[in-house]
């Protein structure tokens, strides 16, 4: 327990100081625990290649495969290392004498702090009520929230002054309603504890006023000058006021620059369109119009400022029900596992070179002129063939997606495909970059640091973008900034750059802020202020100002003239305004982007289908040349790629949470399980089990990566579903200036990444001694699964399936003959006979809530884990914590593998509590604090339980969590603003779980009385259930067919989780439907 | 060899073992009293406010409606506590410059709120909603009782859970027609009860006692 005084905040690295030593204080391992050993998965390798196909095992790691001590562990105990604490290292730990010393002292001080009475508390009323304003009421504002310059709309949810928790914006058309995790994280942003708190000048703080006098002073001679040797460094820009602005500082220093560096950009993306159409442009997806889909390594559904709009399409393509419609097919062809795959249809694993010789065979096969079919891998063969036959039958309603951070010629070749198959203008369209002046980033910041060494830049003026610490390693930007004579940084921390900043001037995050900017699509919404900047921070727009004269210009006159002004021609202009601000949209379109190198057709609107659309389209001749050059180059590097065979592609890719490393500090993102690897707190070099062995390499153990004399020592995740002969290091980690919550986690691959491999490296890897210890869920709250079984299991022997997958086919058999097998019936649990010890069954008279989730369409994108957390003010632990599995998460996301060690398929299960019927935890309660509800949920009560964690040990599913420490910070006092105040605050030595959002339930059942009317169907919505794109939760009440769950729950694909244990869980889900290419599913896998 | 024990240890063992059990009992019945009493829950203790506000005069002698200060009672969880503004609708014009006013006038002046001192003060995980209660016939007295007398405001009712539950089972026990909700001077009338048990079901009260309704 001496570790117990770890706050959460004070998370040490799990970096081993050398050896085999594991991470101080984390209390004995299991005797055997380490690395696993590949070699001896060869017997697993073989049973599982045998029983691959439908019906394959699932399992959920190789410890599981491997059956490691460890594993076991974490199976049969509920917390395992934690729980033998006491007993196995007397000397270490806690002593049997000591821990009943220590009882007996904690029982009498339990008597005692009975005896406190209530402290006195005090009521603040306003002194002038904000008109609209009801107290205890949250107030709601539509804003929008950026990321990489591109807004996604949200609606702010105000409790007396406190944004507490973002939903989407159900008008923006990048949002309809639902969110992804960064923009459900972004108000912790506002509240995170790292941001800076004052304006300085070197050491000293300084007020915006001293700040602007000194920097209007510097200007004014530069005017003289014309502005030679000012240069502005920003990330990627869409906001139509900054760009206005910036117009303006460059017309009146006509010598000044404007640098672009945004570094998980899709330059490669844009890069491919440069050759394609001689222009940046940006290709966007109609989803709810494809058939067939094709994903070249590209991670869609959920990553990129589209993603919650494709995967919101894409899904509706995706629901076979009784009625339903037919369902679109999937193919996704990758080398690194993303999230979107995990509902693909077919699946297959390459690696970059076999992923691009797969893309040129495919373009040949399609047509594309003068692309000649490159070799493919054994395996590739039967799927170019299938894959090239469906696109063409799904000419005009299919699409191929590139890997935006892939090849360039990946890129090009997509572009190519999309011609030919006649989808542009139909299901793929283009339009020229949103950027405003979309120049070439990387060149772009290459120019900056080559003028910043040599001397030519007299003040340099960074706004939010970090390229001390992301910048291409080459080009050494820590140095090169030195080298200007006036640094200013803003930004909402002050991070690595702002470190070497003489100014640094403390931002106002979104939610403090006016603001305008772009999204996906060309949607111009408003950024406005939900709260007054907590430390006075300054947006980028009002910095932007005193470059204009217009220091005292507040953010609120810049944003409102600049749209006044366009909306005169389209009517009131003040109407217009309260309208956009309402709406969350901007009624007229946003202003034509400032000139760049011009193409008569780039208007902004798809460009016209042809009118026949019969035979295969014309592809453009420019396309065609590029594609023609792609493949061959693609043909020229796999030869070079053969002659050194000990070089290993490595991709960079941004990481799936904590993304370009801008988001680093924030501790939701950093402790949420990462689709696939479900690492948390850290990065690593993912390599596929058999590279490991190939290559040396040790699960947990260290290697070095040398990329061109450029040397970094990173831990090892061997990770299935990885691709051979390459690996994966996401970007984001190993910042040293980022709070105490973003240092120093994981491993910098800006160190290696240079402008020529911003996505993909050839490295030579090592492997090092020493170990490194990663904190990862997958273990964690396990099920019993059947992997265990399958080891005794013939072929016949049923496993027990956690996920239930079928295909369309057999879904469709199901519906046409009646229920079939696998089938969770009733739906709402009474009509069971099987036999229970439980006294009495309930009967629900008015409503029954229920859930049921849809896995067909659940990509494990996570929102709904970054959701529950805000809404129900769930504390983050910490890496220590962690590593002992007591992270609080209320829903989690299980990731299966299915089938082969090698290329195994993935499927996706979040679970929150099931609400048993027949709950196991109710009847083991000694002090009543968790019972069933006369509506059915399994009630918890904070304020009665006393920690006993009898009720979590007799869970089946695992979804309870206990508070071992006091998780929750009440010590920062910024922090608590970020609580939702309709939920309790939970302390140590508490219970706690999944409750169906039943403040959300209790509101609306209030309201509805109140107003004397039935609870209209669809009015609650679970926090869970509004963040996710792809609609995947439905909740409701299952005594009322209106609701949409009701529906679910007859479905043939309905199923219970552990049916066998007959809890009647009232959380229940539709089994996995696949529409497999029937050509592809007798070879393959599906 | 003597006795070790002398006989009267009989007695002292019997006495300590009656006596402890007695004891205990004792000790228990000693704290549960103390905590159901005014001690405990501190019913009827009137609270030093910055403002000695007196809801006899505002509410008996001028007439005031409850909701004209405490505005959000039949829209919110909570009744409200009014805004500085509230009070200076009138005392801008009245007692503009009566001494015990000075604070209302301050707050107003320099925009600093008044900081009285809650008064009925539930524990931070109960989730009491007024609304709820006024559109089901609950009477603001029934639980505050007549804050039309109290020249300083106290806490009417204990506040306790049992005292919460007894209601939530028995709602008829203390339901009135919605009309006199607001009505401080409403007396239930002799033989109530058929006409109560009608309410309940006119207003469809089905109070739950299930845990989540106040505790999330």
């Amino acid at each position: 327990m001496r570790d117990e005084i770890l706050s959460a905040m004070e998370l040490e690295t799990g970096r081993a100081a050398s050896g085999e030593t594991p991470v101080p204080g984390l209390g004995p391992e299991p005797a055997s625990a380490g690395p696993i050993d590949l070699a001896g998965l060869a017997e697993v390798r073989e049973r599982l290649a045998a029983r691959s196909g439908q019906g394959a095992p699932l399992w959920r790691s190789l410890d599981e495969l491997a059956a490691t001590p460890t594993f076991q562990d974490w199976l049969h105990r509920e917390f395992p290392r934690q729980a033998s604490e006491w007993v196995e290292n007397p000397a270490d730990g806690l002593s049997r004498r000591n821990f009943l010393q220590l009882s007996g002292a904690s029982l009498a001080l339990a008597g005692l702090a009975g005896c406190t009475k209530q402290p006195v508390e005090r009521v603040v009323p306003y002194v002038n009520m904000p008109e609209g304003l009801i107290p205890g009421r949250p107030m709601y504002f539509a804003t929008t929230i950026t990321q990489g310059g591109y807004g996604i709309g949200v609606i702010a949810e105000s409790h007396e002054g406190r944004p507490t928790k973002l939903e989407g914006n159900a008008l923006h058309p990048s949002s309809l309603g639902s969110t992804d995790a960064r923009t459900q994280a972004a108000v912790l942003g506002l509240y995170d504890p790292a941001r800076s708190t004052t304006l300085r000048y070197i050491e000293q703080s300084r007020g915006w006023g001293d700040f602007a006098a000194a920097i209007v002073a510097e200007i004014r001679a530069l005017e003289a000058l014309q502005g030679e040797g000012l240069r502005f460094l920003s990330g990627a820009v869409t906001s139509p006021t900054f760009a206005d602005q910036m117009t303006a500082i460059l017309a009146r220093f006509p010598q000044a620059k404007w640098h672009r560096w945004e570094p998980a950009a899709p330059h490669a993306a844009r890069a491919a369109s440069v050759a394609v159409f001689g222009e940046p442009r940006e290709t966007t997806y109609d989803f709810t119009k494809t058939k067939v889909v094709l994903s070249l390594g590209a991670d869609f559904l959920t990553q990129g400022p589209a993603s919650v709009r494709y995967a919101h399409d894409f899904a509706q393509g995706r629901r076979p029900r009784t009625d339903g419609p037919e369902m679109n097919r999937f193919y996704a062809a990758e080398s690194t596992p993303t999230a979107s795959s995990t509902i693909a249809d077919h699946r297959m694993i390459l690696a970059p070179a076999e992923l691009e010789a797969f893309a040129a065979a495919v373009a040949a096969g399609v047509g594309v002129p003068g692309v000649a079919s490159l070799a493919v891998p054994e395996k590739a063969k039967a799927w170019v063939d299938a894959v090239v036959a469906d696109l063409k039958a799904n000419a005009g309603a299919s699409a191929v997606v590139a890997d935006p951070h892939g090849s360039v010629e990946l890129q090009v070749l997509a572009h190519a495909i999309n011609e030919s198959l006649d989808n542009v203008g139909r299901t793929v369209s283009y339009r020229p970059s949103l950027e405003v002046d979309p120049v070439d980033h990387v060149a772009s910041i290459t120019e900056l640091a080559r003028d910043l060494a040599a001397g030519q830049v007299e003040m340099l003026v960074v706004i939010g973008a970090n390229p001390v610490y992301d910048a291409p390693a080459e080009l050494n930007f820590g140095e090169a900034i030195k080298k200007a004579k006036s640094r200013i940084h803003w930004g909402l921390h002050d991070d690595e750059t702002g470190e070497l900043c003489q100014w640094h001037v403390c931002g106002a995050h979104e939610l403090e802020s006016w603001g305008d900017v772009l999204g996906h699509d060309g949607t111009a919404s408003l950024i406005q202020p939900l709260v007054e900047p907590l430390y006075g921070g300054k947006s980028a727009i009002e910095l932007l100002g005193v470059f204009q004269d217009k220091v005292d210009v507040s953010g609120y006159d810049l944003v409102h003239d600049a749209w006044t002004a366009r909306f005169g021609a389209e009517g009131d202009p003040e109407k217009l305004w309260r309208k956009a601000l309402h709406d969350g949209v901007i009624p007229v379109p946003p202003p034509p982007a400032p000139p760049t190198p011009q193409d008569p057709t780039a208007t902004g609107t798809p460009a016209p289908a042809p009118e026949t659309a019969a035979a295969p389209a014309a592809v453009p001749a420019a396309t065609a040349t590029a594609a023609a050059t792609a493949a061959q180059a693609i043909g020229a590097r796999a030869a070079a790629a053969k002659a050194s065979a000990s070089a290993l592609p490595l991709l960079f890719r941004p990481d799936p949470t904590v993304g370009d490393g801008s988001l680093a500090t924030n501790g939701w993102l950093q402790e949420l399980p990462k689709p696939i690897t479900k690492l948390v707190w850290d990065n690593g070099l993912i390599v596929s089990p058999k590279t490991a062995q190939d290559l040396g390499l040790t699960m947990e153990g260290m290697a070095e990566i040398d990329l061109a004399g450029r040397k970094l020592e990173v831990g090892v995740w061997v990770q299935p579903g990885h691709a051979d002969s390459c690996a994966t290091l996401h970007l984001g980690h190993g910042r040293w200036k980022a709070g105490p919550l973003g240092s120093d986690h994981g491993f910098n691959a800006y160190k290696l990444r240079g402008a020529d491999s911003l996505g993909q490296a050839v490295v030579a890897v090592k492997p090092l001694p020493g170990r490194y210890v990663f904190a990862n869920t997958q273990n964690h709250h396990l099920l019993e699964s059947g992997a265990e079984e399958y080891k005794t299991a013939t072929e016949e022997t049923k496993i027990r399936q956690p996920v239930k997958a079928m295909t369309v086919a057999e879904f469709a058999a199901m519906k046409s003959g009646g229920h079939g097998e696998g089938h969770g019936a009733e739906g709402k649990g009474e009509g069971h006979e099987a036999a229970t010890l439980f006294p009495q069954t309930w009967e629900y008279e008015g409503h029954a809530w229920g859930m049921s989730i849809d896995l067909s369409v659940c990509t494990g994108c996570v929102a709904c884990v970054i959701a529950c957390q805000a809404e129900n003010n769930i504390p983050i632990v910490g890496k220590e914590q962690v590593l002992k599995g007591r992270e609080m998460h209320w829903i989690r996301i299980d990731r299966y593998f299915a089938g082969d060690l090698d290329d195994p398929q993935l499927m996706n299960q979040p679970v929150p509590c099931m609400q048993c019927e027949l709950a196991p935890c109710e009847v083991v309660c000694p002090v009543a604090a968790t019972v069933h509800s006369e509506e059915g949920l399994n009630d918890m009560v904070y304020n009665r339980c006393v920690g006993t964690r009898y009720c979590s040990n007799n869970c089946p599913y695992k979804v309870r969590r206990f508070n071992f420490l006091r998780y929750s910070n009440r010590d920062v006092p910024v922090l608590k603003l970020a609580q939702n105040p309709d939920v309790t605050v939970r302390m140590r030595g508490v219970m706690e779980k999944c409750t169906y959002c039943v403040q959300r339930i209790h509101e609306v059942k209030i309201d509805a009385k109140v107003a004397r009317r039935p609870i209209r169907p669809g009015e609650i919505v679970t926090a869970c259930q509004q963040a996710c794109p792809t609609e995947a939760i439905a909740f409701g009440d299952q005594n009322d067919p209106a609701w949409a769950v009701t529906g679910w729950k007859s479905q043939p694909s309905h199923y219970q989780l552990l049916e066998e244990l007959n809890t009647r869980p009232r959380t229940t889900y539709l089994a996995k439907i696949t529409n497999p290419n029937p050509q592809l599913s007798g070879a393959e896998r599906s | 060899m003597a006795q070790i024990f002398h006989r009267s240890t009989n007695t002292i063992a019997k006495v300590s073992l009656f006596g402890g059990v007695l004891f205990v009992g004792l000790f228990f019945w000693v704290y549960s009293s103390l905590l159901e009493s005014g001690y405990g829950t501190q019913q009827g203790i009137a609270r030093a406010q910055p403002v000695p506000f007196s809801h006899e005069h505002h509410v008996a002698g001028l007439g005031l409606d409850c909701r004209y200060c405490h505005t959000s009672v039949e829209k919110s969880a909570t009744a409200g506590i009014p805004a500085t503004q509230v009070c200076m609708n009138c005392h801008r014009y009245i007692w503009t410059n009566a001494e015990l006013l000075a604070p209302v006038r301050e707050s107003f002046a320099k925009n600093q709120p008044l900081r009285w001192t809650k008064v009925h003060d539930l524990p931070d995980y109960v989730y009491f909603n007024h609304s709820i209660h006024v559109a089901k016939g609950i009477g603001c007295a029934s639980c505050h009782g007549r804050v039309d007398q109290m020249a300083l405001m106290r806490q009417n009712a204990p506040l306790t859970m049992k005292w919460c539950v007894d209601c939530h089972r028995n709602p008829e026990k203390n339901i009135r027609p919605r009309s006199e909700v607001f009505n401080m001077a409403w007396v239930r009338p002799p033989h109530f009860g058929a006409e109560a048990a009608k309410l309940v079901r006119e207003y469809d009260v089905k109070p739950q006692i299930t845990c989540s309704t106040c505790h999330r």
